[in-house]
């Protein structure tokens, strides 16, 4: 599909009412992650609203694309932007992480079986993607066309399964399989490279035989490419490097690991959500 | 006597009595339900002889998928292969998988709700010369409580076979436990066999003591019903290889009628089969019980005869269970 400039303004429309509704959402519940998802925005929006072979009104239609979310913990933006995609009403973001609520604190299929995988124990997403694309591929060999997309954080590469999985993906040649890595550099006890070094990132994947594509996971241009691009990979899974700075959208979070796990308060929230709505003061009234 | 309605082998007490490792069982299964279904998968992590994987994979090598040695992968590649319609069986020692990528199996597959079949071979003391780190005896423990899984524990390969067909025709994930020694025939082809069914395989008239085992033990606990019979000790032996969802009313049903009730496994005696019953017993009609069962301790080397003898899970061992909860 074109991207035309207009469909990226869109796209961009589309990506900060995401921002909008997970922030409000997260004030709602009073707990949760606000860095990843305020930074995946983008890539959401790129997703359901130009990649994504998918229909929300028939959320089992067999034929769709498969979308795997490994690190649960940022569902408010995969709640947002399956809400602003239609799948559910939008007043349901509101009841993120209460009881009795579809919209469990980390995905669960039981709740809202509209989800392809339930997850928040890290590093397990990536080996379901894999028996996902494997099974196109038992079935249809190199003619595969369905694409299955799994989204990790970076902190998530520290679990040795990941690297279990990127092994065998690469050894079955997955050209049916992209894997997106929210590259933020953050996680909960502090900035990655602290944590556990993760670089040489791309020559790790390199080494596993995985075509490597490194994006701005803010530009949609580049996110959209990069995602067509990886149809055109033959005899490889391609993982996409997403440059992304943790927090996006909100000055006052952005490239601060303390946001990783928190909720903003209602002043932060009020704060966030108007710089939001005036994208970043570049107008003037509140954009709802 | 041995219950005639099952149709059970009547050679089993014969010196001659024909032996193959339940696993074994379990790769004939394996084989029949890949034939039946073209949606089965076997998923394997470096073992695929010995876990009896290699039937099917040199009739399927489409459907085989080879991991290297990373079960937590396996677990959830598994559940990624259910998801698109498939039917995985992952297939490698019990200490392994389940052992070893246990949150995998409950988030991946359980949580997720994806039917994946668990065989873990190699399971119990028995497997003997590996020594104490390949000894599952663990594996009911964690895998009876994870909600939605079935927890399978043939006897023999002939039930193995069974058990393995069924699961694959099963809704919810399956555990299937299996050994690596040699088993003499209980059961025969006409034997029936159902998930959640358990059966009396020795009957008397009016038991003194209920034996309730499971696994190759069967056949442990046959041989001490038989020399209890010789010294008028009358029992009643009790197959329970469905361990979850357990067989309520049988297990009841022979509480009431022996009033006391010893139970055999190749696990700890710490949160297996033994444990299972006595929360069943507890709820519904609490009786004395004994439990012939690792007692809280690691394997280590030796024979399967070695082995059975030190860690009181033998024929002798279940005699003297049975003698001791008499007097209680």
């Amino acid at each position: 599909m074109e991207l035309t400039d207009e469909k990226i303004k869109k796209l961009k429309g589309k990506a900060n009412d995401i921002r909008v509704s997970l922030i409000e959402a997260l004030l709602a519940a009073g707990s949760g992650h606000t860095a990843g998802p305020l930074d995946m925005a983008d890539i959401f929006a790129v997703l359901f609203f130009h990649t994504l072979v998918h229909n929300p009104k028939k959320p089992d239609w067999p034929e769709r694309d498969r979308l795997v979310l490994s690190n649960g913990h940022i569902c408010p933006v995969l709640y947002s932007a399956m809400a602003h995609a239609g799948y559910f009403p939008l007043e349901e973001l509101k009841t993120l992480r209460k009881f009795g609520s579809r919209l469990q604190g980390h995905p669960h299929r039981d709740f809202l079986p509209m989800l392809e995988t339930s997850s928040g124990p890290l590093g397990s997403g990536l080996s379901q993607a894999v028996g996902m694309a494997l099974a196109d591929k038992i079935d249809h060999g190199l003619t595969a066309s369905r694409r299955i997309y799994a989204l990790l954080s970076d902190g998530e590469l520290e679990c040795g399964q990941t690297w279990e999985a990127a092994m065998l993906g690469g050894k079955e040649k997955l050209h049916n399989l992209t894997a997106v890595i929210d590259r933020n550099n953050i996680q909960i006890d502090g900035y990655t490279e602290d944590v556990m070094p993760l670089e040489a990132l791309s020559d790790k994947w390199r080494a596993w035989n995985w075509h490597v594509i490194e994006i701005d996971g803010h530009n949609m241009a580049e996110i959209a490419d990069a995602f067509e691009a990886a149809k055109g990979i033959f005899e490889k899974p391609t993982v996409i490097i997403a440059h992304t700075i943790a927090g996006k959208g909100v000055k006052e979070f952005e490239r601060d690991y303390r946001w990783h796990g928190k909720p903003p308060n209602a002043q932060e929230a009020a704060m966030a959500l108007s710089e939001l709505r005036t994208l970043g003061g570049k107008i003037k009234s509140e954009h709802q | 006597m041995l219950n005639p309605e099952l149709k059970l082998n009547e050679k089993m007490f014969d010196g001659q009595v024909e032996q193959i490792p339940i696993r074994k069982g379990f790769g004939e299964g394996l084989l029949a339900a890949g034939e039946k279904d073209m949606r089965v998968v076997t998923l394997c992590a470096d073992l695929t002889e010995s876990a009896q994987a290699i039937f099917f994979k040199e009739k399927f090598p489409q459907r085989f998928i080879e991991l290297g040695v990373a079960e937590q992968n396996m677990a959830s590649v598994a559940s990624g292969l259910a998801a698109m319609g498939k039917i995985p069986f992952i297939t490698s020692y019990a200490m392994f998988s389940p052992g070893r990528n246990w949150e995998q199996i409950r988030t991946t597959i359980c949580y997720n709700n994806r039917k994946v079949v668990i065989a873990g071979s190699h399971a119990g003391i028995s497997v003997g010369p590996d020594g104490g780190t390949h000894q599952a005896i663990e594996d009911f423990a964690i895998t009876r409580v994870m909600p939605r899984m079935v927890v399978l524990s043939p006897c023999d390969a002939l039930e193995a076979k069974r058990a393995t067909e069924v699961a694959a025709l099963t809704d919810t994930p399956v555990y299937i436990r299996l050994a690596r020694e040699k088993t003499p025939f209980m059961t025969t082809k006409k034997t029936p066999f159902a998930v959640g069914l358990a059966q009396l395989f020795w009957e008397s008239k009016s038991p003194k003591v209920g034996i309730i085992a499971t696994g190759a033990l069967v056949y442990q606990a046959l041989l001490a019903a038989k020399e209890l019979k010789e010294k008028d000790i009358d029992v009643t032996v009790m197959n329970l290889s469905t361990i979850k969802p357990l067989d309520t009313e049988a297990i009841v049903s022979l509480a009431k009628k022996a009033e006391r009730i010893v139970t055999v496994e190749e696990h700890q005696q710490n949160g297996g089969m033994g444990s299972a019953v006595a929360e069943c017993l507890a709820k519904h009609f609490p009786v004395p019980m004994e439990f012939v069962g690792v007692d809280d301790q690691f394997g280590q080397s030796g024979t399967q005869e070695e082995l059975l003898k030190h860690y009181g899970l033998d024929k002798e061992a279940i005699i003297k269970a049975v003698k001791k909860i008499s007097k209680r």
